[in-house]
Protein backbone atom coordinates (compact mmCIF):
# COMPACT_ATOMS: atom_id res chain seq x y z
CA UNK A 1 0.00 0.00 0.00
CA UNK A 2 0.97 3.27 -1.25
CA UNK A 3 1.96 5.87 2.24
CA UNK A 4 -0.62 8.52 0.76
CA UNK A 5 -2.88 6.09 0.98
CA UNK A 6 -2.71 5.98 4.40
CA UNK A 7 -3.80 8.93 4.88
CA UNK A 8 -5.86 9.72 1.77
CA UNK A 9 -8.41 6.16 2.60
CA UNK A 10 -9.50 7.62 6.00
CA UNK A 11 -10.99 10.84 4.40
CA UNK A 12 -13.30 8.96 2.46
CA UNK A 13 -13.98 5.33 1.84
CA UNK A 14 -12.56 3.97 5.32
CA UNK A 15 -13.79 6.87 7.42
CA UNK A 16 -13.63 6.35 10.85
CA UNK A 17 -17.08 7.32 11.72
CA UNK A 18 -19.07 6.94 9.10
CA UNK A 19 -17.34 3.21 7.92
CA UNK A 20 -15.96 1.73 10.80
CA UNK A 21 -18.43 3.50 13.02
CA UNK A 22 -15.43 4.34 16.20
CA UNK A 23 -15.85 7.22 18.40
CA UNK A 24 -18.91 8.12 17.81
CA UNK A 25 -19.60 9.59 21.43
CA UNK A 26 -17.23 12.74 21.56
CA UNK A 27 -17.76 13.26 17.76
CA UNK A 28 -22.32 13.91 18.73
CA UNK A 29 -21.32 15.52 21.49
CA UNK A 30 -18.84 18.40 20.88
CA UNK A 31 -20.21 19.61 17.85
CA UNK A 32 -22.61 21.78 18.38
CA UNK A 33 -20.34 24.62 17.86
CA UNK A 34 -17.65 24.89 14.92
CA UNK A 35 -14.57 26.02 17.63
CA UNK A 36 -14.81 23.36 19.98
CA UNK A 37 -15.25 20.42 17.07
CA UNK A 38 -12.46 21.84 15.35
CA UNK A 39 -9.83 21.50 18.98
CA UNK A 40 -11.13 18.43 19.45
CA UNK A 41 -10.50 17.42 16.65
CA UNK A 42 -7.15 18.49 17.05
CA UNK A 43 -6.47 17.12 19.97
CA UNK A 44 -7.90 13.41 18.94
CA UNK A 45 -5.34 13.92 15.86
CA UNK A 46 -2.59 14.38 17.91
CA UNK A 47 -3.40 11.91 20.63
CA UNK A 48 -4.21 8.85 17.84
CA UNK A 49 -0.89 9.94 15.78
CA UNK A 50 1.63 10.02 18.62
CA UNK A 51 0.09 7.30 20.79
CA UNK A 52 0.24 4.97 17.06
CA UNK A 53 3.98 6.47 16.62
CA UNK A 54 4.87 5.41 20.60
CA UNK A 55 3.12 1.94 20.17
CA UNK A 56 4.71 0.81 16.70
CA UNK A 57 7.85 1.74 18.28
CA UNK A 58 7.64 -0.23 21.32
CA UNK A 59 5.14 -3.08 19.74
CA UNK A 60 8.30 -5.87 19.80
CA UNK A 61 8.95 -5.31 23.34
CA UNK A 62 5.29 -5.76 24.61
CA UNK A 63 4.17 -8.80 26.06
CA UNK A 64 0.57 -9.68 24.31
CA UNK A 65 -1.22 -10.22 27.44
CA UNK A 66 -0.51 -7.12 29.11
CA UNK A 67 -0.96 -4.95 25.64
CA UNK A 68 -3.97 -3.55 26.57
CA UNK A 69 -3.18 -2.11 29.99
CA UNK A 70 0.15 -0.18 28.02
CA UNK A 71 -1.68 0.85 25.17
CA UNK A 72 -4.09 2.58 27.69
CA UNK A 73 -1.05 3.68 30.08
CA UNK A 74 0.55 5.49 26.73
CA UNK A 75 -3.02 6.99 25.26
CA UNK A 76 -4.10 8.49 29.12
CA UNK A 77 -0.48 10.24 29.36
CA UNK A 78 -1.27 11.90 25.76
CA UNK A 79 -4.37 13.13 27.06
CA UNK A 80 -3.34 14.35 30.13
CA UNK A 81 -0.87 16.13 28.34
CA UNK A 82 -2.94 17.57 25.70
CA UNK A 83 -5.77 18.57 28.44
CA UNK A 84 -3.23 20.32 30.94
CA UNK A 85 -2.42 22.07 27.17
CA UNK A 86 -5.86 22.87 26.45
CA UNK A 87 -6.40 24.14 30.12
CA UNK A 88 -3.32 26.92 29.77
CA UNK A 89 -4.17 28.04 26.46
CA UNK A 90 -7.80 27.96 25.60
CA UNK A 91 -9.34 27.94 29.07
CA UNK A 92 -12.90 28.35 27.62
CA UNK A 93 -13.10 25.79 25.13
CA UNK A 94 -11.46 23.31 27.80
CA UNK A 95 -14.52 24.58 29.85
CA UNK A 96 -17.00 23.57 26.98
CA UNK A 97 -15.25 20.15 26.14
CA UNK A 98 -15.43 19.09 29.40
CA UNK A 99 -15.54 15.20 29.97
CA UNK A 100 -15.02 14.71 26.26
CA UNK A 101 -11.33 15.42 26.24
CA UNK A 102 -10.74 12.56 28.94
CA UNK A 103 -12.79 10.37 27.38
CA UNK A 104 -10.48 10.67 24.47
CA UNK A 105 -8.96 7.34 26.44
CA UNK A 106 -11.98 5.31 25.74
CA UNK A 107 -11.99 6.62 22.04
CA UNK A 108 -12.46 3.71 19.97
CA UNK A 109 -10.56 5.17 17.25
CA UNK A 110 -7.34 5.74 19.54
CA UNK A 111 -7.63 1.93 20.59
CA UNK A 112 -9.00 0.64 17.59
CA UNK A 113 -6.07 2.07 15.25
CA UNK A 114 -3.58 0.68 17.78
CA UNK A 115 -4.90 -2.91 17.82
CA UNK A 116 -5.83 -2.94 14.00
CA UNK A 117 -2.25 -1.11 12.66
CA UNK A 118 0.52 -0.07 15.23
CA UNK A 119 0.93 -3.15 17.02
CA UNK A 120 1.52 -4.90 13.31
CA UNK A 121 3.16 -2.42 11.46
CA UNK A 122 6.34 0.08 11.19
CA UNK A 123 6.22 3.72 12.90
CA UNK A 124 6.37 5.98 10.13
CA UNK A 125 3.27 4.15 8.67
CA UNK A 126 1.57 4.19 12.06
CA UNK A 127 2.28 7.72 12.34
CA UNK A 128 0.84 8.43 9.27
CA UNK A 129 -2.26 6.05 9.72
CA UNK A 130 -2.68 7.87 12.99
CA UNK A 131 -2.70 10.96 11.43
CA UNK A 132 -4.77 10.30 8.40
CA UNK A 133 -7.76 8.64 10.82
CA UNK A 134 -7.50 11.78 12.80
CA UNK A 135 -8.56 13.63 10.26
CA UNK A 136 -11.12 11.47 9.04
CA UNK A 137 -12.55 12.62 11.97
CA UNK A 138 -12.36 15.68 12.40
CA UNK A 139 -13.50 16.20 9.20
CA UNK A 140 -16.84 14.90 10.20
CA UNK A 141 -16.62 16.49 13.26
CA UNK A 142 -15.96 20.20 11.20
CA UNK A 143 -18.91 19.58 8.94
CA UNK A 144 -21.39 19.21 11.51
CA UNK A 145 -19.98 21.96 13.69
CA UNK A 146 -20.18 24.47 10.72
CA UNK A 147 -24.37 22.93 9.89
CA UNK A 148 -24.99 22.46 13.54
CA UNK A 149 -23.88 26.53 13.82
CA UNK A 150 -24.93 27.81 11.42
CA UNK A 151 -28.15 26.94 11.34
CA UNK A 152 -28.45 26.56 14.90
CA UNK A 153 -27.28 29.90 16.00
CA UNK A 154 -26.77 32.06 12.68
CA UNK A 155 -22.88 32.18 13.59
CA UNK A 156 -19.86 31.09 11.83
CA UNK A 157 -16.29 30.71 14.95
CA UNK A 158 -18.82 32.79 16.84
CA UNK A 159 -19.27 35.79 14.30
CA UNK A 160 -22.59 36.27 13.73
CA UNK A 161 -22.93 35.63 9.95
CA UNK A 162 -26.92 35.58 9.31
CA UNK A 163 -26.89 38.82 11.42
CA UNK A 164 -24.77 40.36 8.78
CA UNK A 165 -26.36 39.36 5.55
CA UNK A 166 -29.40 40.92 7.15
CA UNK A 167 -31.44 37.55 7.15
CA UNK A 168 -33.61 38.05 10.07
CA UNK A 169 -35.13 41.59 8.68
CA UNK A 170 -37.07 39.07 6.06
CA UNK A 171 -38.16 36.91 8.32
CA UNK A 172 -35.83 34.24 8.90
CA UNK A 173 -35.46 32.35 12.71
CA UNK A 174 -32.77 30.11 13.99
CA UNK A 175 -33.83 26.42 14.04
CA UNK A 176 -32.98 25.52 17.90
CA UNK A 177 -33.38 22.40 17.44
CA UNK A 178 -30.59 21.27 15.67
CA UNK A 179 -28.57 22.39 18.47
CA UNK A 180 -30.18 19.70 20.96
CA UNK A 181 -28.32 16.45 21.37
CA UNK A 182 -30.50 14.15 19.34
CA UNK A 183 -30.50 16.22 15.92
CA UNK A 184 -26.35 15.50 16.10
CA UNK A 185 -27.66 11.95 15.50
CA UNK A 186 -30.06 12.40 12.81
CA UNK A 187 -27.35 14.24 10.77
CA UNK A 188 -24.54 11.44 11.58
CA UNK A 189 -27.41 9.31 9.87
CA UNK A 190 -27.89 11.62 7.05
CA UNK A 191 -23.99 11.72 6.55
CA UNK A 192 -23.97 7.86 6.45
CA UNK A 193 -26.25 7.85 3.98
CA UNK A 194 -25.16 9.99 1.66
CA UNK A 195 -21.52 8.65 1.52
CA UNK A 196 -22.76 4.83 1.08
CA UNK A 197 -24.95 6.14 -1.83
CA UNK A 198 -21.80 7.59 -3.23
CA UNK A 199 -19.34 4.57 -2.40
CA UNK A 200 -22.26 2.67 -4.13
CA UNK A 201 -22.16 3.92 -7.39
CA UNK A 202 -18.45 4.67 -7.68
CA UNK B 1 -35.36 11.75 49.13
CA UNK B 2 -32.46 13.29 47.47
CA UNK B 3 -31.14 9.92 46.72
CA UNK B 4 -33.87 9.28 45.06
CA UNK B 5 -34.16 12.39 42.98
CA UNK B 6 -30.46 11.87 41.89
CA UNK B 7 -31.30 8.12 40.89
CA UNK B 8 -34.59 8.80 38.53
CA UNK B 9 -32.93 12.08 37.30
CA UNK B 10 -29.46 10.09 36.16
CA UNK B 11 -32.16 7.55 34.69
CA UNK B 12 -34.19 9.83 32.57
CA UNK B 13 -32.69 13.20 32.38
CA UNK B 14 -29.14 12.84 32.44
CA UNK B 15 -29.44 9.67 30.23
CA UNK B 16 -25.98 7.98 29.67
CA UNK B 17 -27.30 7.94 25.53
CA UNK B 18 -29.58 10.22 24.74
CA UNK B 19 -28.28 12.88 26.81
CA UNK B 20 -24.39 12.63 26.60
CA UNK B 21 -23.68 9.97 23.95
CA UNK B 22 -21.37 8.20 26.07
CA UNK B 23 -20.87 4.47 25.47
CA UNK B 24 -22.34 4.41 22.29
CA UNK B 25 -19.54 2.29 20.19
CA UNK B 26 -20.60 -0.51 21.79
CA UNK B 27 -24.76 0.41 21.68
CA UNK B 28 -24.56 0.26 17.81
CA UNK B 29 -22.24 -3.01 17.95
CA UNK B 30 -24.25 -5.40 20.37
CA UNK B 31 -27.48 -4.34 19.93
CA UNK B 32 -28.79 -6.68 17.49
CA UNK B 33 -30.65 -9.02 19.63
CA UNK B 34 -32.59 -7.91 23.02
CA UNK B 35 -30.94 -10.80 24.81
CA UNK B 36 -27.76 -9.91 24.20
CA UNK B 37 -27.61 -6.35 24.45
CA UNK B 38 -29.83 -7.04 28.27
CA UNK B 39 -26.11 -8.61 29.28
CA UNK B 40 -24.08 -5.87 27.81
CA UNK B 41 -26.78 -3.55 29.87
CA UNK B 42 -26.17 -5.82 33.24
CA UNK B 43 -22.69 -5.72 33.04
CA UNK B 44 -22.28 -2.01 32.59
CA UNK B 45 -24.55 -1.32 35.15
CA UNK B 46 -22.72 -3.95 37.80
CA UNK B 47 -19.13 -2.64 36.50
CA UNK B 48 -20.32 1.48 36.98
CA UNK B 49 -21.82 0.72 40.09
CA UNK B 50 -18.39 -1.12 41.86
CA UNK B 51 -16.16 1.63 39.93
CA UNK B 52 -17.74 5.43 40.28
CA UNK B 53 -17.83 4.90 44.24
CA UNK B 54 -14.13 3.30 44.15
CA UNK B 55 -13.34 6.27 42.29
CA UNK B 56 -15.07 8.71 44.71
CA UNK B 57 -12.94 7.70 47.30
CA UNK B 58 -9.90 7.65 45.53
CA UNK B 59 -10.83 11.25 44.46
CA UNK B 60 -12.03 12.12 47.54
CA UNK B 61 -8.83 10.94 49.60
CA UNK B 62 -6.00 10.73 47.07
CA UNK B 63 -6.12 13.53 44.30
CA UNK B 64 -7.95 16.67 45.03
CA UNK B 65 -6.30 20.18 46.41
CA UNK B 66 -5.62 19.02 50.20
CA UNK B 67 -7.23 15.58 49.93
CA UNK B 68 -3.91 13.99 51.58
CA UNK B 69 -3.98 16.23 54.56
CA UNK B 70 -5.40 13.21 56.38
CA UNK B 71 -1.93 11.14 56.25
CA UNK B 72 0.09 14.24 57.22
CA UNK B 73 -0.50 17.74 57.49
CA UNK B 74 2.45 18.96 55.41
CA UNK B 75 0.75 17.62 52.37
CA UNK B 76 -2.46 19.95 52.50
CA UNK B 77 -1.33 21.77 50.03
CA UNK B 78 -0.51 18.63 47.51
CA UNK B 79 -2.92 18.74 44.49
CA UNK B 80 -2.76 15.40 42.46
CA UNK B 81 -6.02 16.01 40.34
CA UNK B 82 -3.78 15.90 36.87
CA UNK B 83 -3.72 12.34 37.66
CA UNK B 84 -7.41 11.25 37.45
CA UNK B 85 -7.43 10.37 34.55
CA UNK B 86 -4.84 7.50 34.40
CA UNK B 87 -5.85 6.43 38.11
CA UNK B 88 -9.89 6.05 36.90
CA UNK B 89 -8.87 4.34 33.95
CA UNK B 90 -6.23 1.96 35.98
CA UNK B 91 -9.02 1.70 38.55
CA UNK B 92 -11.23 0.44 35.87
CA UNK B 93 -9.34 -1.49 34.03
CA UNK B 94 -8.49 -3.63 37.10
CA UNK B 95 -11.93 -3.97 38.35
CA UNK B 96 -12.96 -5.53 35.57
CA UNK B 97 -10.66 -7.78 35.06
CA UNK B 98 -10.77 -8.96 38.73
CA UNK B 99 -14.80 -8.87 38.48
CA UNK B 100 -14.27 -11.02 35.37
CA UNK B 101 -12.08 -13.92 37.47
CA UNK B 102 -14.56 -13.32 40.23
CA UNK B 103 -17.88 -14.33 38.42
CA UNK B 104 -15.93 -16.46 36.77
CA UNK B 105 -14.73 -18.67 40.06
CA UNK B 106 -18.15 -18.33 42.19
CA UNK B 107 -20.70 -18.67 39.19
CA UNK B 108 -19.98 -20.10 36.07
CA UNK B 109 -23.16 -19.47 34.47
CA UNK B 110 -23.72 -16.07 34.83
CA UNK B 111 -19.74 -15.61 33.35
CA UNK B 112 -21.02 -17.33 29.91
CA UNK B 113 -23.69 -15.16 29.97
CA UNK B 114 -21.17 -11.65 30.95
CA UNK B 115 -18.09 -13.32 30.24
CA UNK B 116 -17.97 -11.68 26.32
CA UNK B 117 -18.88 -8.52 27.23
CA UNK B 118 -16.44 -7.78 30.18
CA UNK B 119 -13.53 -7.52 28.49
CA UNK B 120 -15.35 -4.63 26.31
CA UNK B 121 -16.67 -2.71 29.16
CA UNK B 122 -13.18 -1.89 30.18
CA UNK B 123 -12.90 0.54 27.03
CA UNK B 124 -16.51 1.67 27.25
CA UNK B 125 -17.15 5.43 27.10
CA UNK B 126 -19.66 5.17 29.56
CA UNK B 127 -17.96 3.70 32.85
CA UNK B 128 -14.97 6.47 32.27
CA UNK B 129 -17.57 9.10 31.85
CA UNK B 130 -19.58 7.87 35.18
CA UNK B 131 -16.84 8.09 36.76
CA UNK B 132 -15.77 11.83 35.16
CA UNK B 133 -19.42 13.59 35.77
CA UNK B 134 -18.81 12.26 39.11
CA UNK B 135 -16.06 14.01 39.46
CA UNK B 136 -17.28 17.35 37.84
CA UNK B 137 -20.70 17.42 39.53
CA UNK B 138 -19.23 16.96 43.08
CA UNK B 139 -21.46 14.90 44.91
CA UNK B 140 -21.82 15.62 48.62
CA UNK B 141 -21.00 11.54 49.88
CA UNK B 142 -20.72 8.23 48.73
CA UNK B 143 -24.23 7.51 48.85
CA UNK B 144 -25.14 10.16 46.98
CA UNK B 145 -22.36 8.94 44.28
CA UNK B 146 -24.22 5.39 44.00
CA UNK B 147 -27.41 6.09 43.50
CA UNK B 148 -25.96 8.33 40.25
CA UNK B 149 -24.41 5.15 39.21
CA UNK B 150 -26.69 2.96 39.34
CA UNK B 151 -29.12 4.85 37.58
CA UNK B 152 -26.90 5.90 34.83
CA UNK B 153 -26.19 2.41 35.14
CA UNK B 154 -29.75 1.56 34.19
CA UNK B 155 -30.29 4.28 31.61
CA UNK B 156 -27.99 2.90 29.55
CA UNK B 157 -29.39 -0.38 29.76
CA UNK B 158 -33.21 0.99 29.35
CA UNK B 159 -31.94 2.45 26.05
CA UNK B 160 -29.46 -0.41 24.76
CA UNK B 161 -32.36 -2.73 25.16
CA UNK B 162 -35.15 -0.45 23.74
CA UNK B 163 -33.43 -0.14 20.59
CA UNK B 164 -32.46 -3.56 20.31
CA UNK B 165 -35.77 -4.42 20.30
CA UNK B 166 -36.46 -1.70 17.69
CA UNK B 167 -33.96 -3.27 15.31
CA UNK B 168 -35.22 -6.61 15.82
CA UNK B 169 -38.20 -5.46 14.02
CA UNK B 170 -37.43 -3.22 11.71
CA UNK B 171 -35.46 -6.24 9.90
CA UNK B 172 -38.81 -6.81 8.73
CA UNK B 173 -39.11 -3.22 6.99
CA UNK B 174 -38.16 -1.40 3.43
CA UNK B 175 -35.20 0.71 4.19
CA UNK B 176 -32.84 2.09 1.31
CA UNK B 177 -30.29 -0.17 0.67
CA UNK B 178 -27.54 2.71 1.45
CA UNK B 179 -29.41 3.56 5.08
CA UNK B 180 -29.66 -0.26 6.33
CA UNK B 181 -27.97 -1.05 9.49
CA UNK B 182 -25.85 1.90 10.67
CA UNK B 183 -27.47 4.85 9.04
CA UNK B 184 -31.39 3.78 10.31
CA UNK B 185 -29.78 3.02 13.91
CA UNK B 186 -28.62 6.55 14.10
CA UNK B 187 -32.07 8.20 13.12
CA UNK B 188 -33.98 6.21 15.45
CA UNK B 189 -31.86 6.52 18.26
CA UNK B 190 -32.02 10.53 17.40
CA UNK B 191 -36.16 9.84 17.18
CA UNK B 192 -35.46 8.45 20.76
CA UNK B 193 -33.22 11.13 22.07
CA UNK B 194 -35.99 13.39 21.30
CA UNK B 195 -38.32 11.97 23.28
CA UNK B 196 -36.62 10.85 26.28
CA UNK B 197 -36.16 15.66 25.81
CA UNK B 198 -39.77 15.15 27.57
CA UNK B 199 -38.36 14.53 30.52
CA UNK B 200 -36.42 17.37 30.61
CA UNK B 201 -38.75 19.82 32.09
CA UNK B 202 -39.70 17.63 35.27
CA UNK B 203 -38.97 18.38 38.48
CA UNK B 204 -39.04 15.52 41.60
Amino acid sequence: MKRIDLIKNPLSKDNPITVQVLGICSCLAVTAQLKPAVVMALSVTVVVALSNLIISLMRNTIPPRIRIIVQLVVVSTLVILVNQILMAFVYDVSKQLSVYVGLIITNCIVMGRLEAFAMSHGPVDSLLDGIGNGLGYGIILVILGFVRELFGRGTLWGYPIFEKLGLYNIGYENNGFIIMAPMALILVGIIIWIQRRNCEKS
Amino acid sequence: MEYFNIFVKSIFIDNMIFAFFLGMCSYLAVSKTVKTSLGLGVAVTFVLLITVPVNYLIDKYLLQPGALAWVNPKLADVDLSFLSLILFIAVIAAIVQMVEMIVEKFSPSLYNALGIFLPLIAVNCAVLGGSLFMQQRAYANVGEVTCFALGSGIGWLLAIVGIAAIREKLRYSAIPPAMKGVGITFIITGLMGIAFMSFMGIKI
